[in-house]
């Protein structure tokens, strides 16, 4: 069963002159992890801000639970939201910051403290109860707003950007901790981010947002194998694929699969030519770049080499390269749609 | 390298504070030891020969029943009227602060108080309040409260004169108040509040547990530095009542001015004014200390 649903959701600001959600349906079920994702703008936020009631749609409905919420405000609607600032109340301690949903609930007094404990102890911030929030890290913070969360017992956790503010190290180690929380719990969680990483990490599905429109849903492994358009295929994935035009279609294959040629066993391979200009070493895998051709128009493009494979290679000289046939995505030149797959002999 | 000017901080700090203190000691360090040195002599306008003559004026002073008479008006007028300043301009800041159709007139009238000056809005007042042609007096009697030809005698009657004192002056400070707050409310991070609204907390909750709190210190700065307004202010006093009926709305300020410059009394004069100096200093260091706990936040 859906948990939280939207339907033709519509939010215009500024008169119509800024159309931040343009038709978005999408549904999240029982304890799904849904990642939306999407670059700067593309309106993540003001559809989160959907879900929590803080905006009125334009247009469509939200669904939580099976009700239509759309006009409710955000205390009648179950949900608990972890803004990106994590917006704590700076003149609580965390354990008034933690207890203070359950107030607002009319939660007892015994069973809040018992939920208030049973939070502190999940997310390990028992000895931070008595302090402030400025006395708390940046880590601690994110915790105490999840705990403030999770007392709630909500039907859905909406979480905006919890990690931006982190460094890389606590942002790795927190986002970990974030979806073992979250398997533990059980919780339908809607997660935004505009990081990839993040997204394919936690997501048991993700939905690709931009300019207010949904352009693919599905688990990671689809969103990155089949995108469903030029969008999708150049904004996930790093380096993105490489997209080469031929024919009035564009020919697109990630780098990590396109290789020199006595290392793609398939038989079913497609040659391409790389005149190699630039070699990068990135952790371990040696990025190339050059101008491919044969396969299409002369594109410049990249090949991402494991540390496996140890072909000599350098700047300068034109290599033989290859791509497994079952590799190749199509794409329409002029929508830039998925298109159908033609053979190219090679 | 020479260092230039721009380099020597200390130097540059002492520059920078100059002005600051010529100002200070000018205005107030002169002024301050101008009234202790009259408070402890005989100087009267009729006689300005300096003689010093100890505490007696202290002792006169305090013998004085007018004198008791205005400390009490004076934490009457100003403790009240803080109340109700900060009551109010708490209100009036949350209407400044709401989205709703017209809130630039209402926004106007709210300021317009403060920004009329005291010579035009005194005359208002002083009609508002006539003995004989009060508009508020003809307002109760249409509506009964009131007998035909009764009069309420605002400024005539020791408690309605204070009563009327009072409002005059919340009237005029209230704006004032309502903006310093609305400055508070505004600074608070929207999230903040959204957060409040998504833990279900109803309106009475945000603002009496998140908001209030949260324009506490601001609030509290503005409060004092009313009550020290208030406290050694006597405008209204002064264009109202001028302290009667039978001193019933006399203030310690206005007392003072009436026995050192109007009666001529300069040492006792200085002597009341300065009674004042230590309930001001413990003020002022309360808000100093109200300050330093925003900054720890
Ligand atoms: N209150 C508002 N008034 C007018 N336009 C707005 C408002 N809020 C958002 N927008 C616009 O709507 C669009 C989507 O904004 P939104 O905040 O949802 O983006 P986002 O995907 O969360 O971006 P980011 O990753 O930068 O947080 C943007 O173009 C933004 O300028
Ligand atoms: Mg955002």
């Amino acid at each position: 069963m859906a948990v939280v649903e939207v339907r033709e959701l519509v939010k215009h600001y500024d008169g119509g002159r800024v159309h931040a959600i343009d038709g978005v349906d999408l549904s999240a079920g029982d304890g799904e992890y849904l990642v939306l994702l999407g670059p700067s703008g593309c309106g993540k936020t003001t559809l989160l801000r959907t879900l929590a009631g803080l905006e009125v749609p334009t247009s469509g409905d939200v669904l939580i639970g099976g009700r239509v919420v759309t006009r409710l405000p955000p205390r009648a609607r179950k949900i608990a939201m972890v803004f990106q600032s994590y917006a704590l109340y700076p003149h609580k301690t965390v354990f008034a910051n933690i207890i203070f949903p359950l107030r607002a609930q009319g939660v007892p007094p015994e069973e809040r403290h018992r939920k208030v404990r049973w939070a502190a102890e999940l997310l390990d911030i028992g000895p931070l109860l008595g302090r402030k929030p400025r006395q708390l890290s940046g880590g601690e913070r994110q915790r105490v707003a999840l705990a403030r969360a999770l007392v709630r017992e909500p039907q859905v956790f909406l979480l905006d950007e919890p990690l931006s503010n982190l460094d890389a190290k606590l942002r790795a180690s927190a986002r970990d901790e974030l979806k073992r929380f979250q398997a533990e719990i059980g919780t339908t969680t809607i997660y935004v981010t505009h990081d990839q990483v993040e997204a394919m990490g936690l997501g048991d599905r993700i939905v690709v947002l931009a300019a207010g429109k949904v352009r693919q849903v599905g688990p990671p492994v689809e969103v990155y194998d089949d995108p469903a358009d030029t969008f999708v295929a150049t904004f996930i994935g790093s380096p993105p694929m490489n997209l080469v035009t031929r024919e009035g279609r564009l020919v697109g294959f990630r780098p990590e699969h396109l290789l020199p040629v006595e290392d793609v066993r398939s038989p079913d391979r497609v040659s391409v030519p790389l005149a190699v200009d630039r070699i990068e070493y990135l952790s371990g895998d040696r990025h190339v770049y050059g101008v491919a051709s044969r396969i299409g128009e002369e594109t410049r493009v990249v090949a991402r080499l494991p540390a496996t494979v140890d072909t000599p290679i350098a700047a300068g000289e034109t290599h033989d390269f290859a791509v497994d046939a079952r590799r190749l995505r199509f794409f329409d030149a002029e929508t830039g749609l998925r298109a159908e797959p033609v053979r190219l002999e090679g | 390298m020479a260092t230039r000017l721009a380099d020597r901080a200390g130097l540059l700090a002492w520059l920078f504070l100059l002005p600051s203190v010529l100002y200070i000691v000018a205005l107030v360090a002169v002024p301050f030891a101008l009234a202790i040195a009259f408070a402890l002599s005989d100087v009267s306008a009729g006689d300005p020969s300096y003689d010093y003559v100890g505490g007696r004026n202290f002792e006169r002073v305090f013998d004085d029943p007018v004198f008791w008479r205005s400390l009490g008006n004076t934490f009457v007028f100003t403790g009240i009227s803080m109340v109700l300043i900060v009551v109010l301009g708490k209100v009036l800041a949350n209407i400044l602060v709401a989205d709703f159709r017209g809130k630039w007139l209402v926004r106007f009238l709210v300021l317009l108080p403060w920004t009329t000056p005291v010579a035009l809005s005194s005359i208002s007042w002083l009609w508002l309040l006539d003995s004989i042609y009060s508009p508020i007096d003809w307002v109760l009697r249409f509506f009964g409260f009131l007998g035909p030809g009764e009069n309420l005698y605002w400024l005539g009657q020791p408690g309605l004169a204070m009563t009327s004192v009072i409002a005059v002056h919340v009237w005029r400070l209230t704006p004032l108040a309502a903006v310093i707050m609305m400055a508070g409310l505004v600074a608070i991070p929207r999230d903040i509040e959204e957060q409040a609204m998504v833990d279900g907390a109803g309106y009475w909750r945000r603002m009496f547990e998140i908001k209030i709190p949260l324009v506490l210190p601001v609030a509290a700065v503005a409060a004092l530095f009313g009550a020290v307004f208030t406290f050694t202010d006597m405008a209204v006093v002064r264009v109202l009542t001028r302290g009667g009926p039978n001193d019933a709305t006399q203030v310690l300020a206005s007392w003072a001015f009436y026995r050192g410059i109007e009666g001529g009394d300069v040492g006792q004069g200085a002597a009341i004014a300065l009674f004042l100096f230590p309930l001001l200093l413990a003020a002022a260091i309360a808000i100093l200390r109200v300050v330093r706990r925003i900054e720890v936040w």
